[in-house]
């Protein structure tokens, strides 16, 4: 073997050749969508503008309480659905079964439709003798949207929740058995806790989701911000700008959004977020 | 003096398996008695039998006095509610073989726990025995530690004051050292063996003959569901009566 000085060798870095043309082409892709939209038509001043138009922030807010509203009618529904899925009784369980295959099984916007038009199935609504409406007053555009969107959402939820709840050690129920607990009870402090950590990633994601679904309920009248968008630009033809303005928008709560699940899954991770970095 | 927990010819089956049958004992408060036999002899199967994590379908359990899980009317058995099983429950405390201790709490926690929601009790007070019985189990300094960052044995003492906590006559544990190390072993049995003097009533099934022998008085040799051989520990173990006994101490014994 040959004298080598170890102590004056240097170790180079091994050099990515791809992955620096990668980057070249990236860079340029980039640079030329810039300035494609810079010197396109597109009058960013206008845009800027209708950000803060009053219908434009009236259907932002009809967008979030909506999908709030939703989300809230969808979790009350999945978890019950999850626990009846769990349940030792067939007609609980085929109950539940059965109202995850239906609405997963229809498009929401089939859905949306169907309760817009229930007066035609139903003229009035009521229970004899204590009160009676006539369907069309109550089913306004944004009551069918909550029915439509909330009842889907909460067969998405039930799904989630009940992977959420298989993923807790059986050993946990028992436990909570053996210090006196109820079912319920343990359920709510022992187990939902820990099914917890595995729902809130797809839950944060099935919400961002229902948040772009709201804009299906503009078909049935529903106020939301891409509906009012349209219908200003209906007016101006300022197509492009306003269809800028609700992307703007939809952006920004989404962001906000992951932000608060990231808050959520640190709450969640307790106990479990803390080996794993160990 | 009444036996504190009465087992009467004890029935258990899953499906076409008999993992219990005619299992007949008496613990007297105060006693310890050890549970031992090959896996799959059902020793496991009764104490769950008694805190009513398994529902049994022949014979009957009298914890303290109450019959467990169902109530009699006229000459039939009327299961109870889930309700009134939970409150039966609070009689005796269970250790398990893989502690079970609820991961998203911290040691603290997990011994407040039964006591703040199941007993209604102040969180204050509650803390405060809390930590005395960490204290007792040697972990005070752990307390707002995650389960997920204590050794198997500090998980398992901790499970026990967990039990402790709610104050039960009787206290279950169902092969409590099994799944620890070995080097981990003497904390835990150290912690059951100062439990059994301060007059604590126990079942307690095992795989530590040497723990059973020291601190147990008697012994219950459970074969294929039935309790084949019941004696003082020095006895069983010296002179078992049984082949069957014999034959499963000399396998045990050789292997060590």
């Amino acid at each position: 073997m040959e004298e080598v000085d170890v102590a004056r060798l240097r170790h180079l870095r091994p050099r990515h050749y791809g992955r620096m043309t990668a980057v070249v082409v990236t860079l340029l892709l980039l640079a030329l969508l810039v300035d494609a939209f810079a010197r396109g038509k597109i009058d960013w001043s206008t845009t800027g503008e209708y950000l803060f138009w009053p219908t434009i922030l009236q259907g932002l807010v009809n967008t979030i309480w909506v999908s709030i509203a939703c989300m809230a009618i969808g979790i009350i529904i999945g978890v019950l659905c999850a626990v009846a899925r769990g349940s030792p009784n067939p007609v609980l369980r085929s109950a539940a079964l059965f109202y995850a295959w239906f609405f997963r099984g229809t498009p929401v916007i089939l859905q949306l439709l169907i309760w817009f038009n229930l007066a035609l199935v139903f003229p009035r609504i009521g229970i004899p003798g204590l009160f009676d409406f006539r369907t069309v007053d109550v089913i306004t555009p944004a009551v069918a949207t909550l029915l439509g969107l909330g009842l889907n959402e909460g067969a998405y939820v039930s799904e989630i929740v009940r992977a959420g709840l298989i993923s807790v050690d059986r050993g946990q129920y028992e436990a909570s058995k053996s210090i006196g607990m109820s079912y319920w009870l343990s359920l709510r402090r022992i187990i939902l806790p820990q099914a917890m950590r595995v729902v809130v990633p797809p839950l944060g994601n099935e919400f961002i989701a229902l948040l772009k679904i709201t804009s299906l309920a503009s078909i049935i009248g529903f106020s939301d911000i891409l509906r009012n968008a349209q219908d200003i630009y209906y007016t101006n033809a300022k197509v492009i700008e306003l269809l800028m303005v609700a992307a703007f928008w939809y952006l920004v709560v989404v962001s906000v959004l992951s932000v608060f699940q990231a808050m959520l899954e640190n709450r969640f991770g307790r106990g479990f977020a803390s080996s794993a970095t160990r | 003096m009444k036996p504190l927990v009465s087992a009467v010819r004890v029935g258990k089956s899953f499906g076409s398996v008999k993992a219990l049958e005619d299992v007949t004992l008496d613990v007297m408060p105060t006693e310890v008695v050890c549970v031992i036999g090959p896996s799959g002899s059902g020793k496991t199967t009764f104490l769950r039998c008694i805190n009513q994590l398994e529902r049994i379908d022949a014979g009957a359990i009298w914890l303290d006095g109450e019959l467990t899980g169902y109530r009699i009317v006229g000459d039939a058995l009327h299961p109870l509610s889930e309700a009134e099983i939970a409150k039966q429950r609070r009689i005796t405390g269970m250790v398990f073989q893989r502690f079970n201790l609820f991961p998203h709490m911290t040691a603290l926690q997990n011994v407040t726990e039964g006591p703040i929601q199941v007993l209604k009790k102040p969180p204050q007070e509650a803390r405060a025995s809390a930590m005395a019985l960490l204290e007792r189990v040697g972990l005070s300094h752990k307390a707002n530690v995650y389960p997920a960052e204590l050794s198997g044995g500090q998980q398992q003492r901790v499970a026990i004051a967990r039990s402790l906590a709610m104050q039960p006559k009787l206290m279950l544990f169902d092969e409590p050292t099994s799944a620890l190390d070995a080097e981990l072993v003497g904390e835990v049995l150290g912690v059951m063996r100062d439990l059994a003097q301060t007059g604590m009533t126990m079942i307690v099934v095992t795989h530590e003959l040497g723990f059973a022998r020291e601190v147990s008085d008697r012994v219950v040799f459970m074969d294929e569901g039935r309790v084949i051989e019941i004696d003082a520990p020095e006895r069983l173990m010296k002179e078992p009566r049984e082949a069957r006994t014999r034959n499963f101490l000399k396998a045990v014994l050789s292997r060590s």
